[in-house]
């Protein structure tokens, strides 16, 4: 019985077998292979929230509007053009002589259609704050558009650079977003030509690319492949089977650029990491210490950032002073006050505030726990006792919405959008989980987010970023960077927004 | 014999449900299911937006069986994170699973089996020693070292094999090997001492004295009696093998159910957790329930028991 079974599971191997070899690709056969680490859960950018699924967007599909990476310039990509009709009605003339993959013909009634889908809370787009600031679209005629916004968002511009793009209307009717997520249709420099959910996808070369300012794609064939463990991921590189790699721990890196085999190319991302202090006392911590201003600026001087940049971090990360990322627009640092490294003064701070010996606390993280644990290092050598927790991600933000975190290690990405609406909005204007609940701020960044006037723009970011860092509100600690490991013959520039641009790389 | 069964696998079932209930119960403490969902990037009106769509906001008992009544029409539902229907997602992953683990006993039984046999022949023989060393070593072992060294060695220096992936046979070389290697030591340990055990008995003597040869006393004889405990050990290391492959799949990017199950924890992505915990659960009660079978066939004695 044991030898039949055993008889089995030898055709069941040599069967697989007779299946498709690996095939090695690589310059020689215009094959980039590239490698996911995590499971990207659908192709439909509308549905996904992952880094992979806007590495995918910008492959597959367009937007109406372009942002160039390097130099910030907004450009027509399916618009030709844009204007504001009033303050809250943008009009767009499209580009003719696009058509999607699957030889749709794109015009106005695939914005429509697009925009009216993703517009409505039913539809249920992952990320609502991408789509929710727009009420419609309207069709003046066939190449001409106009999209309705609920209220004053000057941010639109960006977003419809970002995160909205175009879909082909009467495929998505029928297909729906799971359809879409297994064959997906853009008009983008690549097209899709296998989906394996979650593990594998195969883009191929759109040979018919309109005239767009992403460029005109080289190579023929993307191949990427999920795998989930760095070090397979570096074997795959050294056996061949990967020509690119990305996400890579500063460590391994640093091995990798020493071989001379690879470039390691580092660059900076928008994510930022910082403490959260429970400032408005939302938790049952009593006394809260965090509710005084002397006790958060010392938390500020406690923790010398630089030293853990430098040794933990590394690459392009710096030392961050506001309440946002530097390169969005209204983030302006020299508006920040800034906290240099001084635990005496923080000691003095906090003996003044009457913790002469200091204070117990819980301090919260949910990913990086070297970064935690240097952090909480630096708080014990001030008095500031921590009771260090890690946890799941939805777990902590259970916690935090309900206000019982006084003290968490965060990080947050905005998602790439280009403007200080994208993180310091998100916090400071009594959301559920804005920590500090500050009327002042609220008012700064109301005025700044529904203005249509660049100059009052900055102006209000300003104020709110120079009233979050005086109070201290939270400690902000440094920038993310990724590294980006690809063979020498390939040749790419990654860019500061963290999104692989398959259209831009080419073989050397 | 027909009513003990069916007995059995009514209990099984119950076994399962029980599972069931207490996992749900679990994923529902470690974390908030709609946050999860939502993701990083997800503002608080999107989260709540989620739970009044997925109605996370009823009680847990009324979601329960909620589910519990759709699992036994076949129906798991929809993935949260891939928005596929579970069914299909874990049968494609299944397949990767269940060859890598049909594999992998295979070759642990193929390896420990003689290599007991042979260390109880003879005892402190260099060859028992050898074995010793193996089972130490095997239980000393983590898989994912051990995996990382034969993707270096075999992968890389040699480039015989690819270093992962599932396109190819070759592609499962080493997960095999991993996987089987960890399931070894005990296998073997308990059929050199199950050997050891019935070589010294009256009936192996009296074999030998009716001039049996030494081939048909070992195998006929000795190894059908010893290998009785091993029949439920390997049962159980294959539960643990389909559930438990995640280190493995994980290394070689195997994407098989074991490594979705662990991801869809970390996801909160309950319709595929909650279908997985119970295709699991009904893996070990099918394979000790197998286990028993083979016993009974091995063991006329326990057919009447």
């Amino acid at each position: 019985m044991k030898r039949t079974s055993l008889k089995l599971s030898i055709a069941a191997l040599a069967l697989s077998a007779a299946g498709a070899m690996p095939v090695l690709a690589d310059k020689a056969s215009d094959t980039l292979n590239v490698a996911f680490t995590k499971e990207l859960e659908n192709v439909d950018s509308y549905f996904n929230s992952s880094r992979e699924g806007v590495v995918m967007q910008r492959a597959v599909w367009d937007g109406l509007i372009y942002r160039d990476p390097v130099t910030n310039e907004y450009k027509g990509n399916l618009a030709e053009s844009w204007s504001w009709i009033d303050d809250t009605t943008l009009e767009f003339k499209l580009r003719q002589g696009i058509t999607f993959h699957n030889g749709e013909v794109f015009n106005a009634d695939d914005v429509v259609y697009t925009v009216n889908f993703v517009a409505d809370e039913k539809s249920g787009v992952k990320t609502q704050r991408n789509v929710n600031w727009m009420k419609s679209a309207e069709k003046i005629d066939d190449y001409t558009v106009r999209i309705h916004l609920k209220e004053k968002f000057p941010a639109a511009i960006e977003f419809l650079s970002g995160p909205v793009s175009m879909y082909p209307n009467e495929y998505y009717a029928e297909a729906g977003p799971s359809g879409m997520g297994l064959k997906p249709v853009g008009t983008g420099p690549y097209k899709v030509t296998e989906v394996i959910p979650g593990q594998h996808f195969k883009l191929e070369k759109n040979e018919n690319y309109h005239d767009s300012p992403k460029g005109q794609p080289t190579i023929s064939k993307i191949d990427i492949r999920t795998i989930p463990d760095v070090n397979t991921q570096i074997a795959e590189l050294f056996s061949g089977s990967l020509d690119m790699i990305w996400q890579t721990p500063a460590d391994q890196a640093e091995k990798l650029a020493q071989m001379g085999n690879f470039t390691v190319a580092n660059e900076s991302t928008m994510r930022v990491g910082y403490l959260a202090m429970d400032a408005a006392g939302r938790s049952s911590m009593d006394p809260n210490p965090f509710t005084d201003v002397r006790v958060r600026r010392a938390v500020n001087h406690a923790i010398d950032r630089k030293a853990i940049v430098d040794n933990l971090l590394k690459g392009s990360s710096k030392v961050i002073n506001t309440p946002c990322f530097p390169s969005q627009f209204g983030c302006q640092e020299d508006k920040a006050v800034s906290y240099d490294y001084d635990p005496e003064k923080a000691k003095a701070l906090l003996a003044e505030a009457g913790y002469p010996d200091g204070f117990k606390t819980e301090f919260y993280a949910y990913r990086n726990r070297d970064y935690a644990e240097a952090i909480a290092s630096y708080l014990n050598a001030v008095g500031i006792d921590t009771d260090f927790k890690m946890l799941q991600y939805s777990a902590l933000r259970e916690l935090n919405m309900k206000g019982e975190v006084p003290l968490s290690f965060m990080t947050w990405g905005s998602y790439s959008i280009n403007d200080a609406s994208a993180m310091v909005s998100q916090f400071f204007k009594h959301g559920s989980l804005d920590d500090a609940r500050d009327d002042q701020a609220l008012a700064d960044l109301t005025v700044a987010d529904s203005s249509t006037n660049p100059d009052e723009r900055i102006e209000y970011y300003g104020k709110a970023i120079n009233r979050i860092t005086d109070q201290a509100f939270w400690a902000p600690m440094f920038s993310y960077n990724t590294n980006y490991v690809f063979k020498t013959d390939v040749d790419y520039q990654p860019t500061p927004d963290e999104v692989l641009r398959f259209t831009t790389m080419k073989w050397k | 014999m027909l009513q003990f069964i069916l007995k059995r696998l009514g209990l099984a079932i119950l076994v399962a449900i029980t599972v069931s209930f207490i996992s749900f119960s679990l994923l529902f403490l470690s974390g908030d299911p709609a946050a999860a969902l939502a993701g990083e990037t997800a503002s608080g009106e999107d989260i709540e937006a989620l739970r009044r769509l997925y109605g996370f906001d009823r009680p847990m008992l009324v979601q329960y069986f909620d589910w519990l009544a759709s699992a036994l029409r076949g129906d798991f539902g929809e993935s949260y994170y891939f928005k596929l229907p579970v069914a299909g997602l874990i049968f494609d992953r299944l397949e990767v699973t269940m060859l890598l683990g049909v594999c992998g006993i295979s070759f642990a039984l193929l390896v420990a089996v003689p290599l007991g046999v042979a260390a109880a022949m003879r005892p402190n023989s260099i060859i028992d020693r050898l074995a010793l060393f193996m089972s130490v070593a095997g239980q000393a072992l983590p898989s994912f070292w051990f995996g990382l060294i034969l993707i270096v060695v075999f992968a890389i220096k040699l480039g015989w094999l690819p270093p992962s992936g599932t396109t190819s046979w070759q592609n499962f070389v080493m997960p095999t090997i991993v996987l089987g290697y960890y399931a070894m030591p005990a296998i073997m340990r308990l059929t050199r001492a199950g050997m050891l055990e019935v070589l010294n008995s009256d009936y192996i003597r009296t074999a030998r004295a009716k001039g049996a040869s030494e081939v048909r006393v070992m195998f006929k004889h000795a190894l059908r009696n010893a290998i009785i405990p091993v029949v439920s050990l390997a049962a159980v290391q294959m539960g643990f093998m389909l559930g438990g492959s995640i280190v493995v799949e994980s290394i070689f990017a195997l994407h098989g159910a074991g490594y979705l199950a662990w991801e869809s924890i970390a996801r909160n992505d309950l319709p595929t957790v909650q279908a997985l915990i119970l295709i699991f659960s009904m893996f070990y009660i099918v394979f000790t329930f197998l286990a028993d079978v083979l016993n009974a066939w091995l063991d006329p004695r326990m057919r009447s028991s």
